[in-house]
Order: structure tokens, then C-alpha cells, then sequence
């Protein structure tokens, strides 16, 4: 039993870090909200090298072949720096679902999104995808763009789509597992966002002053600040456990824990970095928005808190099956 | 990162499963804050001892089986699952033992260790004073030198001392240097509370019960051999037990799953009770808190230490405490209120909720907490709210 990300992880997680850094940091997140997606494509060629578009592609297949830990090792750094892009959809969802010439493209580095119904019925970032998908029916339609949307996330562009073309059918449980993966994902990219945020919140706390202290001697501001670091700390582990237990006898309860639990705990580091900033927080050129807008927007899709209770009531309480 | 166990520790786990089935009362004992209860507990210490399951972690010389971290936490997920009466030793093999352990001399050691496992030495607290909560630097109990004799001669008062209206001894610190800064110049000592001068006036708790006491010192006598650590150094001493207290040791994650477990049968019987959301975010956190403890163990194991992070779970696990108990009593109803014998079917909900209130209020308030989170974790500055540091 070891309950911690092996060396390895954490070498490939800070890999990320130098690369993002390399690019422009939260600088990629802000041009790509004001549609300039150069930057951003040239992250996302970058990470096709280091083989994060290929992580849970099986080797045979050309892939890196990596875990579900890895995954969710790698995607709390992608919130951590508000990095754009589909990549919960390219990465998580859409690997696993589609033909073997796709999953080629993928791991090559073509940007795919996808809208899928219920869980995300809006496609993100559709503009700078090539490869567009939607699913209902349990069939993966290839989609064409109907109509653009705007979200509570500064950085996530939406679509409506329309299905086109000819469908692939796929297989209930194989769809959900790879629903699962992607909240899996967006679990822990909310704990990177969450992170983030708590980050940004500490270090303004330390050097804003008011009353002619820093506002971070208040008790009222630490604490809120405490609570925030509590929230992450346990909400974490249960993002782990998802990553273990995915696609095994209780890994759809352990999905859904993790998922309510990033979603609390980023909704709350949110609400508190935004109070600890102040006015100047709540500004569109700070770039405190892109982790704000992450943890409004990603507790919405791939599942909401309610759909997540209710599969947690069914498998724990007795009676609740459907 | 995997939570896979070896079959050893299967096997262990598998054993003390199968003697807590065994062993365990079939009818709960009476609260150990009463003066039966105490005995009762006291009984089935000596029933642990005997089985080899009283301290696990410890040498095998002190009655322990040498077992590592993670079997300890295994035999708290089965002690509590098992339904286990709440260990009445638990003053003296959680906090006290790590004290001795570290600080105590092989005299010491050899006095108290064994004989506080198996029952025949029970322990309180005594830490808090009248002007000194969570706030123990502000300790004014003093120690003043009796050359002549060997030791020392305790004055003042004690109290919110766990155990102490029933217990055997106690351990505490009191104010050997008055001149000294507030952290410096404390004493850590241990007392029988039987001695003379010494009174001990138990105190109603919420629940009506006498869990704590207050100690009154009349010229105490205290010999050097019952000096804990180097005089005047009883802070340093202190700080190491406080911190277990918050921590790991003190609050397995066993028994917030138990509690969950309970809480879901509950619901389960009430159908017309509308608070799935509730139960649910509670086996949430108890989940939570159990991951983070396997967390915590894997990080101690690669050679970390729990330091200010025992704050964090000291907060979440007190703060889950009240919330399950709570939901607990929504779904009872008007039935809620009742207590004793009626509200035996429903597993004193009541009960535990009025003690499940004095979670965020020991072992240094909540508030206490999220400084140490705010400052020690997250290093904002200190100062601003009339501390002293």
C-alpha cells in the first residue's frame, strides 16, 4: 500500500509545470479567452510530444499507456494552470470511444471535442477542434458546429452541435466508463483549479494591506482560508481512490465522491479567493477569472452534484436501486 | 499509488476481526462517565490486554505486537466496525504513552507502560485551568523545589479533566519558573490523584454525566522521579502530546465510518426521512477522511511526520462528528429528543450527539485550529487578534 503519486507522476507533473511556464503561464488562458488560440495550440503540440494526448492509449496502440492515477495526477496540473482546450474530452473521454485511425490522430496531437447528452451537451471549444463528435442514443456521431454559446468560464468556449454522417454505436457500459473517466478528470483538474486559487488568495493576503496591516492577519480572512486548504486536502484523496477503483465493483460510487467532493472544495476556494481580492478580483484582466471560471463551469458538466448523490444514494443506501 | 494490502496484513486484519466478533459485549456498556461504566470499561481493557489487541503499535516487552502503521489503522477500522466499547485507557496510550515513550526514563517507562494497557492504571488529562483553554501557555498552577524531600510542591487548579473523577492519575504541567517567558519555565508531571492534598470535584457535562473534573492542588507533593522530560521544559514536552491528540492517534477513521454505517441504517429505516443528500455527504467525508488517513500513513512511511496537518484533521473529523450526529437527529424526528431507555432502539443518537458538541471545543477549539492551518500551513503572518505568540 503506498496512497501517495509514484516518483514518476511527480517528475511528469512537473514536467507540465516547466512547459506551461515555457508558454506563457496563465498568459495562454487569458489570449485564448480573447480568441487569440496561438499559444494555445502550441502547448497542446508540445504536450502531443511529451505523450499526455497519447496518456491512456495503450502502448500497442501507440499510446503512452498510462494509469487512471496518472491521469488525474496529470489533469490537477492542468487546472492548477487554467490550461484551455478540450482536453478532458481529447484525453479522457474520447479515446476509448473512437475507431483505431482516430485514437491514432488523437495520440498524434488533432485537438477533438465532443458534446455528449446529458453530461456536457455543449461541446467546448469546438472553434479550435478538428475533430467534432457528438453522442446520444449511445452512438458517437461525427458533428458539425450549429451555433456557438458562451459559459460561465472565461476560457471555455462552447458549441451547439449537430450530428452528421455516420454513426458509431457504442456500448452502454463502455460509454459510461468513459463518462467516468472524464469526471475523473474534471474531478482533479477542480482540485488543481482549487489549488490555484487558494495559491493566488494566500499570496495576495500576504501583501495587501488594509488598516495598515496585511489582510492576511485577520482572523476572519484566515480562516476562510483554513477551510479552503481543509476542504482540498480531503477532497483529494477521494479523487485518488476514483483513479483506482475506476471501472471496478464500486469505482462509479468513487467517481461520483470525487467528483461532489472537487466540486465543493473549488466552489469554495472560488468564493473565498474572490473575497479575499476584492474589487480587483473580480476585474476581467486579472487572471484570478480563469480559475474562477473553471470552478463555476466544470461542477456543471460530466456530471452535476445531483447526479452524483443519486448514484451514491443507489449504491449505498439500501432499497435506493433503480 | 495503490491501496493494495500484503496478505500479512490481511491476515492481521482477518485475526482481530475474528476476535473483536468474539469478545465484543453483546449489549454496549454503560457510558464510562459514570462510576459502573468506568468499571465495566475498565474490565474490558483487561479483556484487550489479554487478547494482545491493547496496544498493537507497541514493543512486544510494553504488551504490544510491534505492528506498523498500517495495521494499526486496520485494527481501528475493525475495533469500531466491531462496535467496541470506546477505550477508557485512552488518555494514557495516546497521549501520555508517545510522551513516555520519547521523553520518560526507563524507570518511568517500566512503571507506568505496561500497567496503563491492560486497565490497572487508568489516566487523566490534566491540562486546562480555569484561565488556560486551548490557550495553555497561560497555565498559573505552580511548582515550587523542595530540595529537602526530592521533588516538588504543587499548588493550584485543574480542570476539564477527562476521566479525572474515576481515574488513577494524572499528568499535566504547571509553572515551575515564574520569572520565565510564558513557554518557558512549565513542568510536566505525574500524580497519583489519590495523594494528599489533592481534590477532585467532578463536573456535569451537557449530557448530565461526570466525564471531566476539576483537580484541585493543596500543596501537593510531587517526587523527581515522577518529573516528566527536564524541568522548565514541560512545553517543549507537552506540544508533542498536544499534536498527537489532534492527529492521527487520536481519531481513527473506524469510527466515522461506524457512525456513517449506522447513520445509513437509520435512514434506511425511516423512509419518510428526507435527508439522503445529507447521509450521502457524509459517507463522502467519512470516505475522505479515511483515503487521507491511508494518505498520511503512506507519507509517514516514506519518512515524513505529521506536524500541523494534524490540525486539518482535527477540524474535519470534529466538524464531520456534529454533522452525522445531526442528520441523525433530523431523521429521528420529534424523536429525537427522547433519551434513556426509549431511545435505546435508535442506538443513543442523543447521547452521542450532546458529546459529538465537544469535538470543536477540546484538544485546542477549531478556532485555535485554523490559526495553526493558517499560519503553519499556509504561512500567512501571526498577530493581529491579541495573541501573544
Amino acid at each position: 500500500m503506498r496512497f501517495l503519486p509514484t516518483d514518476e507522476q511527480v517528475a511528469f507533473a512537473e514536467a507540465i509545470d516547466d512547459i506551461v511556464e515555457a508558454h506563457g503561464g496563465s498568459e495562454i488562458a487569458q489570449r485564448w479567452a480573447a480568441d487569440d488560440d496561438e499559444a494555445g495550440r502550441a502547448l497542446w503540440a508540445q504536450f502531443a510530444e511529451l505523450g499526455l494526448t497519447g496518456l491512456r492509449v495503450p502502448e500497442e496502440a501507440g499510446g503512452f499507456g498510462g494509469s487512471a492515477s496518472d491521469l488525474a495526477v496529470v489533469f490537477e496540473r492542468l487546472g492548477y494552470h487554467g490550461v484551455p482546450g478540450p482536453y478532458i474530452e481529447s484525453i479522457a473521454f474520447l479515446p476509448a470511444l473512437v475507431d483505431a485511425d482516430t485514437r491514432e490522430r488523437l495520440v498524434a496531437g488533432a485537438i477533438a471535442t465532443v458534446a455528449v447528452d446529458p453530461l456536457a451537451p455543449a461541446a467546448l471549444d469546438a472553434h479550435a477542434a478538428e475533430l467534432l463528435f457528438q453522442v446520444r442514443s449511445c452512438a458517437l456521431h461525427p458533428a458539425a458546429v450549429r451555433e456557438p454559446a458562451g459559459s460561465l468560464a472565461p476560457t471555455r468556449r462552447l458549441a451547439l452541435l449537430d450530428a452528421q454522417g455516420e454513426a458509431r454505436a457504442l456500448e452502454a457500459r463502455e460509454l459510461a466508463l468513459a463518462a467516468d473517466e472524464a469526471a475523473l478528470a474534471a474531478a482533479a483538474m477542480l482540485i488543481g483549479a482549487g489549488e490555484r486559487l487558494l495559491d493566488e488568495a494566500v499570496s495576495y493576503a500576504k501583501v495587501r494591506e488594509q488598516f495598515g496591516r496585511p489582510v492576511g492577519e485577520f482572523q476572519a480572512l484566515k480562516h476562510q482560508l483554513a477551510d479552503v486548504r481543509v476542504a482540498l486536502t480531503f477532497a483529494r484523496p477521494l479523487v485518488w481512490n476514483a483513479a483506482i477503483a475506476l471501472g471496478m465493483d464500486e469505482g462509479e460510487r468513487a467517481v461520483s465522491a470525487a467528483k461532489i467532493a472537487a466540486s465543493d472544495a473549488a466552489a469554495l476556494a472560488a468564493r473565498v479567493a474572490l473575497q479575499v481580492h476584492g474589487a480587483i478580483g473580480y476585474t476581467s484582466e486579472h487572471s484570478l477569472r480563469i480559475w474562477l471560471g473553471l470552478a463555476h463551469a466544470l461542477p456543471a458538466v460530466w456530471g452535476t452534484r445531483a447526479f452524483h448523490r443519486a448514484r451514491i444514494a443507489r449504491s449505498i443506501l439500501p432499497g435506493r436501486a433503480a | 499509488m495503490n491501496l493494495d494490502l500484503t496478505p500479512e496484513q490481511q491476515a492481521f486484519a482477518a485475526e482481530a476481526r475474528a476476535w473483536l466478533q468474539q469478545h465484543v459485549p453483546a449489549r454496549p456498556l454503560p457510558s464510562m462517565d459514570t462510576e459502573d461504566g468506568f468499571a465495566a470499561h475498565r474490565r474490558w481493557e483487561a479483556t484487550l490486554a489479554e487478547g494482545g489487541w491493547s496496544v498493537v503499535a507497541w514493543p512486544e516487552q510494553y504488551g504490544g505486537r510491534d505492528a506498523g502503521l498500517i495495521e494499526w489503522v486496520l485494527f481501528e477500522e475493525e475495533y469500531y466496525r466491531a462496535g467496541a466499547p470506546t477505550r477508557v485507557a485512552q488518555n494514557g496510550i495516546s497521549l501520555l504513552a508517545p510522551i513516555l515513550f520519547e521523553h520518560g526514563t526507563p524507570e518511568q517507562q517500566q512503571r507506568y507502560l505496561k500497567a496503563m494497557t491492560d486497565g490497572s492504571l487508568i489516566w487523566a488529562q490534566a491540562w486546562s485551568e480555569p484561565g488556560a483553554g486551548s490557550d495553555l501557555a497561560a497555565i498559573r498552577s505552580t511548582a515550587r523545589r523542595d530540595e529537602e524531600r526530592g521533588g516538588w510542591i504543587l499548588n493550584g487548579q485543574k480542570i476539564w479533566s477527562s476521566r479525572a473523577a474515576w481515574a488513577d492519575r494524572g499528568f499535566g504541567l504547571f509553572r515551575s519558573d515564574p520569572t520565565a517567558e510564558r513557554h518557558r519555565g512549565l513542568t510536566y508531571f505525574l500524580f497519583p490523584l489519590d495523594a494528599e492534598g489533592i481534590t477532585v470535584r467532578p463536573i456535569a457535562q451537557l449530557d448530565g454525566t461526570t466525564g471531566f473534573a476539576e483537580i484541585f492542588f493543596d500543596d501537593v507533593f510531587v517526587p523527581d522521579a515522577d518529573v516528566l522530560g527536564a524541568p522548565g521544559d514541560g512545553w517543549r514536552v507537552a506540544m508533542s502530546t498536544a499534536g498527537n491528540e489532534r492527529g492521527l492517534s487520536l481519531r481513527a477513521p473506524g469510527r466515522f465510518l461506524a457512525a456513517t454505517d449506522r447513520l445509513i441504517d437509520l435512514q434506511a429505516s425511516r423512509s419518510e426521512a428526507d435527508e439522503t443528500d445529507a447521509v450521502v455527504d457524509a459517507w463522502i467525508r467519512a470516505e475522505a477522511y479515511r483515503l487521507y488517513t491511508w494518505q498520511t500513513v503512506s507519507t509517514v512511511q516514506d519518512g515524513g511526520s505529521v506536524g500541523a496537518e494534524g490540525s486539518m484533521n482535527k477540524v474535519f473529523w470534529s466538524e464531520l462528528d456534529v454533522d452525522i450526529h445531526e442528520t441523525a437527529l433530523r431523521i429521528l424526528g420529534p424523536e429525537a429528543e427522547l433519551r434513556g431507555p426509549q431511545a435505546e432502539r435508535d442506538g443513543r443518537w442523543a447521547e452521542d450527539y450532546l458529546f459529538s458538541l465537544s469535538g470543536p471545543i477540546y484538544a485546542g477549539t477549531n478556532e485555535i485550529q485554523r490559526n495553526i492551518i493558517a499560519e503553519r500551513i499556509l504561512g500567512l503572518p501571526r498577530g493581529g487578534d491579541g495573541r501573544r505568540a
